[in-house]
């Protein structure tokens, strides 16, 4: 049984130029599958790589669309007609850029370029114009620790063309086990002199630009403005605020990552269409409620692994491949191996990036998070009646003054150093073990640098210890008078 | 080719649907490829008009059935690209179909530039840029082709 196919214009090439052509079979599947045995051009134009009718291919038999009735299945009767109707569709690249190069405007490769990323070159994905499209970007690296160091020793390796780095502290021993761009022998220099070395050695053709500035309200703006990728590599809550609304109010998109002990997060914020962080979370958690790498610890390989999630998104940004990771927040868990996504939305409310803002200017960011400029010197007097230096301490252990030493410290960290003859109570476990204690004693709490302690001295007065002293700085102070045998971290 | 009047009401539904997506019919004469007519259509996609545009079946039908009521063909369809360079998409490249002119205006700013036209290679790899003329003198017959 012969049926009836009407055929588009743009198909009637393939069809001998007719505008209706027959073919055989008892569904419109088999009908389909003989006249594309007929006229094989057309094979391509309806048919996907999987063998399935394309999306924006329809096919109507008489006037209902085979989707509503057993779509490929749906029996073909005696003078039924066939169509097959065209969708059209398209549209702009989602890819969100933080700019528009014009082909013409971007900058050539030398020689020397052409043979340093020849493995780029020949990936249809980048190109010759990809490659071009990387040598004029200029991306912002916060940060040269855990997570700038290898998005800036990949980000030159690919050939961005300008790489701006902010960062205004010191190699330090305990920066080395993650923050890759430093070595033994830059520790006490300049992160930036010892990352401009690095980044310098691996390739000399990009342009390293050194911000040796504590990032702020009053300058983000005008450092974030030549930049086209802003890649958030920052620690703390109220710089990560900070980046964010400045990226919002100057439309950069912002290619985020945190890390902490084993789990990493990362996304894409403040595109034009796409969320910002604040979507996310509108409010900064409680301080001190979430630890820092400094107080919780960290993962060395962890933000090698984000780093490369925030290059890799800098890099699909700039070259507009691939899907961003615009409303979409990666959760990786090193300790199972896996990887989370959540689907984010654009908050219309959002107070930054919503569709009436209320935040429209930089504000004071660690106010926002709840954090206050130190307070003034407390009074002496006030100090001594709760606070004791290490020197004081040992001076009173020498004379023989019957102290009883609680470290609230965990005790992974207790093992790495002590004081002697101290007992160690985590602060988490002082609520429920404080009955070891002796009310009458003479107590000194210590921690690392002396907050968790602060708060475990707080806590042990509110439940009727009369003389409880905080050792001022912690062990670290304790350790730099007194005892400097012990290691530090 | 364009007649000059079409390049104008394309620019003109680029601008005022500005900043979504405009989209519409070419129709005109097959054998010079000279534009007579350009069809404003609905878009009806569902996936936000900013960054995207759907001609449905039935709009389909109605620019087939406006080409031969006008003497004419379907020869393409024009969409725009608010904020975007007139160039074409992957996804513009996933949806085309053969021998259709796509003619794209790039709206910046509500204001629109460049306009370029696309013809899908056989292969479905890629699209091949056309030349874009305006015929400024809209009762010449002498219109040159536009397909390259």
């Amino acid at each position: 049984m012969s049926t009836k196919i009407l055929i588009p214009t743009p198909l009637r090439p393939y069809t001998d130029k007719q505008d209706a052509v027959e073919a055989d079979g008892a569904t419109v599947g088999e009908v389909l599958a003989n006249l594309t045995t007929r006229h094989a051009g057309l094979k391509g134009h309806l048919y996907n790589e999987q063998g399935r009718l394309r999306s924006f291919v329809n096919v109507y038999i008489n006037d209902e669309d085979i989707r509503y009735l057993q779509k490929e299945q749906t029996p073909v009767k005696a003078g039924d007609t066939l169509s097959i109707i065209p969708s059209v569709a398209g549209g702009a690249p989602v890819v969100e850029k933080g700019y528009d190069p014009i082909s013409s405007e971007l900058p050539s490769l030398t020689n020397d370029e052409v043979k340093r990323y020849s493995r780029h070159l020949i990936m249809p994905e980048v190109g010759v114009d990809g490659q071009r499209k990387l040598k004029a970007a200029k991306v912002l690296c916060i940060g040269a620790g855990g997570l700038g160091s290898p998005v800036a020793l990949y980000l030159a390796a690919a050939g961005v063309g300008t790489l701006g780095i902010v960062d205004f502290d010191v190699v330090d021993f305990s920066n080395l086990h993650r923050q890759i761009l430093h070595g033994t022998t830059d520790v006490g220099r300049s992160k930036l002199a010892s990352a401009k070395d690095k980044l310098t050695a691996i390739n000399p053709e990009v342009k390293i630009v050194l911000h040796e500035v504590a990032l702020s309200s009053q300058n983000a703006l005008t450092l974030f403005a030549p930049y086209d990728v802003i890649v958030d590599g920052t620690d703390n809550f109220p710089t990560r605020y900070l980046v964010n609304d400045a990226c919002v109010l100057l439309g950069k998109p912002n290619a985020y990552g945190s890390i902490f002990r084993f789990e990493g997060q990362a996304s894409v914020f403040a595109t034009k269409d796409g969320p910002c962080y604040r979507c996310l979370y509108p409010e900064p958690p409680p301080p001190g409620l979430v630890p820092s790498c400094a107080e919780g610890g960290v993962l060395g390989v962890l933000p090698g692994m984000v780093g490369m999630i925030q290059a890799t998104e800098a890099i699909k940004l700039i070259l507009g491949v691939g899907e961003p990771l615009i409303g979409r927040f990666l959760i990786y868990d090193a300790l199972r191996m896996r990887f989370r996504e959540l689907k984010l939305r654009k908050d219309p409310d959002c107070p930054v990036c919503g569709t009436h803002p209320t935040v429209t200017t930089l504000i004071d960011y660690e106010q926002f998070c709840g954090i206050h400029p130190a307070a003034p010197e407390p009074t002496p007097v006030a100090d001594n009646a709760t606070e004791i230096t290490a020197v004081e301490l040992k001076r009173r252990l020498d004379r023989g003054d019957n102290l009883k030493i609680v470290d609230v410290r965990e005790p992974n960290e207790y093992q790495i150093n002590r004081i002697e003859g101290s007992v160690l109570i985590p602060l988490g476990d002082v609520p429920k073990r404080y009955n070891e204690l002796d009310p009458q004693d003479e107590i000194v709490v210590q921690c690392k640098v002396g907050g968790r302690s602060a708060k475990a001295a707080d806590f042990l007065r509110s439940v009727g210890f009369k003389n409880v002293l905080n050792l001022k700085g912690g062990i670290l102070d304790w350790i730099d008078k007194v005892d400097p045998t012990q290691p530090k971290y | 080719m364009l007649a000059a009047g079409v390049d104008r009401d394309i620019r003109r539904h680029g601008a005022e649907t500005f900043p979504h997506e405009c989209c519409g019919a070419l129709i005109g004469d097959s054998a010079s490829g000279r534009v007579a007519a350009a069809i404003a259509l609905p878009n009806t996609t569902e996936e936000g008009p900013r960054r995207r545009f759907l001609v449905r079946p039935s709009d389909y039908r109605f620019a087939e059935q406006r080409a031969s009521e006008l003497g004419g063909e379907l020869l393409g369809f024009y969409h725009s690209h608010p904020d975007h360079p007139a160039q074409p998409s992957q996804f513009d490249l996933d949806h085309a179909w053969p021998t259709f002119a796509y003619v794209i205006v790039s709206v910046m700013s509500g204001a629109a530039e460049a306009m370029t036209v696309w013809y899908l290679e056989d292969d479905r790899s890629t699209f091949e840029e056309g030349r874009l003329d305006v015929d400024e003198n809209s009762d010449s017959h002498a219109a040159a082709a536009v397909h390259g």
